[in-house]
């Protein structure tokens, strides 16, 4: 660890010279280090994409390596910057942006990037969830798209037969969804409806397709004063409604993070709310596999004005950094920065990406080209996300255009153990939410004042 | 004549302690220092603003409500693993002590738990209790005892202090047999020749002799109970459900690893070594009056 961190600073420094003579002249290519959160099989398929750029000039060597999950390379690429040895690209997760956002010379902008090397990125091409999220309010990108997913619903088509439910038909509307988990645990299903990510998919997702705001100023892209407004109706009748499916025994909580997909994944969970990326896992360990696994879009509230619009992503996107608090990089390694970008978005990359992994075509061409190859035909239901990503006619609004808060994986906890003690039967719905919101405008506060200027 | 070993000069004495003092200082006092000088400020993640703010970070956290809720639970977490793990680590030495056939195999096998890293019995024990996966939780839910640690705060608890007591079993275990095997068998026999039962044998006669061992046992456990049950609840609840199982060493690693809150996560720091100075102390001063060397 210590070797590989004076090994990287040696390397970094003859870089770090000015540009007297050009670098290529030296002989050997540029290296530029990439540290990546994604663990196998997914972490070695994105290597492949780094080595065949390798491979396709001579200049520029990705080097790529694995920092452990995505808050733990969000730490280390933190630690790598405070001690002059960060990483010149770092892949981080969608919760992380809002922190990156407000990093000032910590990173370098893409716009800026891409204006200062001359590439460029056909960014109109990249789907507008994908691209809103990672752009600043006027429209400039701040950070490279790559594996983007939402959440989608999944349901076990074996047990809607069972319960008398076409397995073709998945309820659209909340009220249909709870009527067909009546159904289901009248048919003996031991858990009618569960979900993963429960902040994400039951509270961030659902505000953005009702089209409610989160927090003020478009959830927080228009500032660092926003406030989190999550004790809105809409969201205290939805909780009201979980903790009454909870009562009733047609909605289990599945616990935090991920945790929920083993529940679908091993056959006794009727519906779940997962990350589209979850698709692979279930192919693989859901009974039945293929041929019993439904996709549909995530359910709404029809007597809620405007709803469904699109969801919002998540997944994580590669931003470029500086060394450190004093050290910026030269023209030659932004441009071989730059080169890898636009490497990635080209559509053979982005289409392959899409169909080994599950994450979304992030370009509408690649979308195209994969649906010319027939792959959503052999895998019903691999659309769905993007379908959904476009619902609404793909006119984002300042509440489903994405998240910029600044400590938003605090916040996300905050949320969570609210929504759990709610379950619990310690707090109303109203409490919760309540809670929810005092306790992230503290993390809101304290993140303003720690960066402003 | 008294024998005496000295050393001329000073230059030899502090030669020969240099590597220790370097490797406390290296290791243990530098940190702490950059802990102390860490909790005095408040910076921004990427450390570009940095701005000294006096004690506030600690009267924030002192006077945030889920802070002292952590505390007490911690306290109550720390001595029910603390008890747990004493009295049945006791109750099996005793056992083992006995001349029953097979000592050797049950002493070899209630040493192992000791051997298996915290998080790999976090991990054993999530398998047996999970609601849905695990074997003991879902026989629970069959016979309609409705069992969920994920959401019922109660049980999250009690599933923790298991896993952790569990853990600690083995190593109490060992000091207590070592203990009951160094008491001289002919006072124990002078004992029972006087007419006192077993019962009476123990409390009056191998209790106090195994004071200094239950003393050292106690204060080793109450370390462990605060510091070392980090893994365990990481895997098991990650101080879920609600705030249900967060200690204070596991809210150090979330506001300050997870939520890079480095001047809080700091302050809880100094707070947590000033409380587990004190509480050694407590115990050095207090409890150690009822021990019998």
């Amino acid at each position: 660890m210590l070797r590989r961190t004076l090994g990287k600073a040696v390397l970094a420094a003859p870089l770090a010279a000015p540009l007297a003579a050009p670098a290529l002249a030296q002989g050997g290519p540029i290296e530029i280090s990439f540290w990546h959160g994604l663990a196998q099989p997914l972490g070695g398929l994105l290597e492949e994409i780094a080595t065949e750029f390798n491979a396709s000039q001579p200049r520029f060597r990705v080097v790529s390596s694995f920092r452990g999950s995505y808050p733990e390379t969000m730490v280390a690429a933190i630690a790598g910057f405070r001690s002059a040895t960060a990483p010149h690209i770092v892949q981080m997760f969608e919760v992380g942006t809002g922190t990156m956002m407000a990093a000032g010379r910590a990173i370098k902008p893409l716009h800026e990037l891409l204006r200062e090397t001359g590439v460029t990125i056909p960014f109109d091409d990249y789907l507008p969830a994908v691209r809103g999220y990672y752009s600043l309010a006027d429209g400039r990108m701040m950070a490279m798209p790559f594996n983007s997913s939402t959440a989608v619903m999944f349901y076990n088509k074996d047990a809607f037969r069972r319960a008398g439910l076409n397995p073709d038909v998945a309820p659209k509307t909340w009220a249909e969804l709870r009527a067909a988990a009546t159904r289901l645990k009248a048919a003996n299903v031991e858990i009618p409806v569960t979900t993963a990510w429960p902040t994400w998919t039951q509270i961030e997702q659902m505000s953005a397709i009702h089209n409610t705001p989160l927090a003020t100023l478009d959830n927080g892209f228009g500032g660092l004063n926003a406030e989190l407004r999550i004790n809105n109706p809409l969201m205290v009748r939805h909780i009201n409604a979980l903790m009454e499916m909870g009562r009733e025994g047609t909605f289990r909580w599945g616990g935090r993070d991920a945790a929920g997909d083993a529940l679908f994944a091993n056959g006794s969970s009727g519906m779940v709310f997962a990350s589209s990326g979850a698709r692979a896992r279930f192919v693989r360990e859901l009974p039945g596999g293929i041929a019993n696994l439904g996709v549909a879009m995530l359910p709404y509230y029809d007597d809620v004005q405007g709803a469904p619009i699109n969801s919002i992503i998540g997944g994580a996107a590669f931003w470029a950094m500086n060394r450190g608090p004093n050290a910026t990089r030269s023209a030659d390694e932004n441009r071989g920065i730059a080169e890898f970008f636009a490497y990635l978005a080209q559509t053979r990359v982005v289409a392959n990406w899409h169909t080994a992994t599950g994450f979304l075509p992030v370009t509408k061409a690649a979308f195209e080209q994969v649906k010319t190859t027939g792959f959503y035909t052999q895998n019903p239901g691999a659309d769905i996300p993007i379908e959904q990503l476009l619902r609404g006619g793909g006119q984002m609004t300042g509440s489903s255009r994405g998240i910029r808060l600044g400590g938003f994986v605090e916040i996300r906890t905050a949320m969570q153990e609210e929504m759990e003690r709610a379950l619990q039967g310690q707090q109303t719905a109203q409490q919760a939410m309540d809670n929810s919101v005092t306790r992230g405008n503290v993390v809101l506060r304290n993140f303003e004042r720690t960066n402003r200027g | 004549m008294e024998k005496k070993v000295y050393f001329r000069g000073i230059a030899l004495p502090y030669l020969l302690l240099l590597p220790q003092i370097i490797v406390t200082g290296l290791f243990f006092f530098w940190p702490a220092a950059q802990a102390v000088r860490q909790s005095f400020l408040r910076e921004d993640a990427f450390g570009l603003s940095s701005q000294f703010v006096g004690f506030e970070n600690f009267t924030d956290v002192l006077s945030d409500p889920t802070w002292l809720d952590s505390a007490f639970r911690t306290l109550l977490f720390s001595s029910s693993v603390a008890i747990l793990a004493l009295a049945s680590a006791l109750f099996l030495a005793v056992q083992a002590d006995k001349h029953i056939r097979g000592a050797n195999t049950y002493k070899t096998l209630l040493i192992w738990p000791y051997a298996v890293a915290p998080a790999i019995a976090a991990v054993l024990w999530l398998f047996m209790f999970h609601p849905n996966i695990g074997i003991f939780g879902r026989a629970l839910n069959a016979m309609g005892i409705p069992w969920n640690y994920k959401l019922n705060g109660d049980q999250a608890m009690l599933l923790i202090i298991l896993a952790a007591a569990w853990k600690q079993v083995s190593y109490n275990f060992i000091f207590f047999l070592a203990g009951l095997q160094s008491i001289p068998k002919s006072v124990l026999e002078a004992a029972a020749i006087d007419g006192a039962r077993p019962m009476r044998r123990f409390w009056t006669v191998v209790f106090p002799l195994l004071s200094p061992t239950a003393f050292f046992l106690l204060v080793v456990n109450l370390v462990y109970a605060f510091f070392d049950t980090f893994g365990i609840i990481h895997s098991l609840t990650q101080g879920g459900p609600g705030k249900a199982t967060e200690t204070l060493i596991y809210r150090v690693y979330t506001d300050g690893v997870m939520n890079l809150n480095f001047g809080s996560s700091a302050a809880q720091s100094v707070i947590l070594m000033i409380l587990v100075i004190v509480l050694t102390m407590v115990q050095f001063r207090y409890v150690e009056r009822k021990v019998h060397y």
